[in-house]
């Protein structure tokens, strides 16, 4: 059970003009099933290095430690494989692709996670209808499902571009980074109810965010501390309070 | 261009071959004294005509009737019913053509004199080709030139299609070159468009992976008339797809678009003349490039403004994909303005697959390869897009799409 995302001594570094440049530095960080964790620290404490780590993106070296889903090595799998397992990022800042239509990406990748998963695909007619129940939710126009993936859209349009694509690939294993920023509260809401839907049993998540109001909408069984490349306390809904109130550097300190 | 150089040309195999087939044509002298072209021209400068020059080009002979049907339903399996003109070997072969009314096929014509290097190879050589004189007002609908070779040991073909629109015409005209064996392909097509006749130009080069496809088209635009082309090149080891078409009257238009997708060790080029010679025309032309392996581009593309061609509206984008390390293109555009009041911009990028975006895909799930084809289509799709027909559209699509699925296997 606790197995579930297990990362452990986890050290990856990034290319810097030829230097390697060390960002995580012995992560340890388990989620069990069915649980919503938060990752909160300064900039640069290395919070986006870890989600794409976790989601398979090559620029960075994974240098020691391993990392352990679903009693799978995820370390050992292509991106679209643990997209597959069940794996999810929410970026940052999402991707645009230009002459992509967005149905028809969307429609690729449902079907292709679900040929992974030996489950049937989705036919336009089957597609259309969930897209269409999934947009309405997340107060998007249908307009949005024409035009170029994320190409024009406002901030707040990518990040329910991002969320409408977690909810139609189903994950296990969600990881949202600053999925908050950019949102207006109204956009918010939405988003977190978006979140706040999937939970259950078979759902995790990491919520990566600079800020107390997101765990406000999207309340987390747990919150980590995250500095120089590491965890470095841990504590429940109540350490997201504490830091809004108090900031950084008592933990920095302590961790010092 | 020393004429020492030219000369030393006229040693090579392949050229003594055609002087020895041309016979009594009036085009022989010149091409005896110019010979093939070579890099020592400023125009071949990207495109070596070296892997041809050691081989014997004998003329073609015709095909049965049942092998040429077998050999249509092989290389064009997706050819829609319709007016159709197809040779087989250079020869016309009228069971499997399907002629509208206004077209004719002449077998041997003589040719007056030729100074283009591919126009005098086909003068020299060539067997005739269709005839196509649209009449006034009259919208012709769609027609398939379709050239197809079958070659055992190297033979060559050379035709001329000669297409006239009166005033007010329409026409359709797609252009298909394919075959197996080793061939060259040198046809010469073209367009004289009156005031305000339309031609739109769909060509399909899928020639075979051994062939040599050395193709001129030229073109002339009365007032308010418009010639709109979209060249897909998809085959041969070696490719030149050159245009010369100019604007002659007032309110003209001329489209030159392509894609040129390329795998292997293909060499294609693709060189264009884009001539205002009247005040208020536009002319456009978006090229893309997708190259892989060890396949070698060339785009080469001026726009000319003469003098007298005020209000010039000139667009030029030539953009190429290379997806390895030995993929190669050389792109070349040129401006040449005498007017000053005009508006021409041209622009070229050249690049990889962006990793970010690829990432991205991956990320949702999307397999690597099938992530790379959403990625090539995207590019592709500024100039597939510009084919106004859609049929003939979603037909080139699939071709892109075939060509993709043999990459992965």
């Amino acid at each position: 059970m606790n197995d579930f995302m297990k990362i452990s001594g986890l050290c990856a570094q990034i290319d810097d003009n030829g230097l390697p440049k060390p960002i995580l530095r012995g992560l340890d960080l388990e989620i069990p099933k069915g649980q919503v964790h938060a990752i909160m620290g300064p900039n640069g404490s290395g919070k986006s290095t870890l989600s794409y780590v976790l989601a398979g993106r090559d620029d960075y070296e994974v240098t020691d430690g391993s990392v352990a889903f679903d009693g799978q090595d995820l370390l050992a799998m292509s991106p679209d494989e643990r997209a597959a397992a069940g794996v999810f990022l929410a970026f940052q800042s999402p991707v645009e692709l230009p002459g992509v239509n967005n149905a028809n990406f969307l429609r690729t990748a449902v079907n292709a996670v679900r040929r992974a998963r030996g489950e049937d695909e989705l036919d336009a007619v089957a597609f259309l209808k969930t897209v269409r129940a999934e947009t309405k939710r997340l107060h998007m126009s249908d307009e949005m499902l024409k035009r170029n993936v994320n190409v024009g859209f406002s901030g707040g349009e990518k990040k329910r571009n991002e969320v409408l694509q977690m909810r139609m690939l189903a994950p296990k294993f969600a990881i949202l980074d600053e999925t908050d920023s950019g949102l207006d509260i109204d956009a918010l809401r939405v988003v977190a109810d978006g979140v706040n839907s999937l939970r259950g049993p078979d759902f995790s998540a990491l919520v990566i965010t600079h800020h107390q109001r997101l765990l406000d909408y999207i309340q987390p069984d747990r919150v980590h501390v995250m500095a120089k490349g590491r965890i470095i306390h841990s504590g429940g809904p109540e350490v997201a309070r504490q830091l809004e109130a108090q900031g950084y550097a008592k933990y920095l300190e302590a961790a010092a | 261009m020393s004429s020492g150089a030219i000369a030393k040309k006229t040693e090579t195999r392949a050229l003594q071959s055609f002087l020895k087939r041309a016979g009594k044509s009036a085009a022989l002298p010149v091409l005896k004294s110019e010979g093939l072209p070579h890099r020592g021209i400023e125009a071949w400068h990207y495109t070596s005509l070296r892997v041809l020059e050691d081989l014997d080009f004998a003329e073609a002979t015709p095909l049965g009737e049942v092998d040429a049907q077998e050999l249509l339903r092989n290389l064009v399996p997706d050819l829609t019913d319709g007016p159709r003109v197809v040779f087989v070997n250079g020869f016309f072969m009228p069971s499997l053509s399907s002629l509208p009314a206004g077209v004719t096929v002449v077998e041997r014509e003589a040719v007056s004199a030729e100074t283009h290097p591919l126009t005098v190879l086909n003068a020299a050589l060539g067997r005739g080709g269709v005839r196509f004189h649209v009449p006034e007002g009259v919208d012709a609908g769609n027609l398939a030139i379709v050239s197809l070779s079958s070659a055992e040991h190297p033979i060559s073909t050379h035709l001329r299609h000669e297409i006239a629109l009166a005033p007010g015409a329409r026409l359709t005209l797609l252009e298909i070159h394919a075959g197996q064996g080793t061939y060259l392909s040198n046809p010469v097509l073209r367009f004289d468009v009156s005031k305000a006749a339309s031609v739109r130009h769909v060509k399909l080069q899928a020639d075979s992976d051994t062939s040599f496809h050395l193709a001129f088209v030229e073109g002339n635009v009365a007032e308010e008339g418009t010639y709109d082309s979209f060249t897909l090149t998809l085959g041969g080891r070696l490719a030149r797809h050159e245009v010369r078409c100019a604007m002659r009257g007032l309110h003209g238009n001329v489209h030159v678009n392509a894609a040129q997708i390329l795998d292997g060790e293909r060499h294609a080029d693709l060189t264009s003349r884009i001539t205002h010679a009247a005040p208020h025309c536009n002319s456009r032309q978006t090229v893309k490039n997708v190259i892989t392996d060890a396949a070698h581009a060339v785009f080469q593309g001026k726009i000319e403004v003469e003098r007298i061609a005020q209000k010039t509206d000139g667009y030029q984008m030539n953009q190429a994909l290379l997806l390895s390390d030995r993929a190669q293109i050389d792109s070349k555009p040129e401006l040449e303005i005498y007017a000053d009041d005009v508006k021409c911009s041209h622009g070229a990028t050249i690049g990889a697959l962006d990793d970010e975006q690829l990432f991205y895909l991956r990320s949702r799930g999307i397999p690597e390869i099938e992530a790379k084809a959403i990625l090539v289509r995207a590019f592709l799709g500024d100039a597939l897009d510009l084919i106004v027909d859609e049929g003939l559209r979603s037909w080139l699509d699939a071709r892109v799409d075939a060509w993709w699925a043999k990459q992965v296997n």
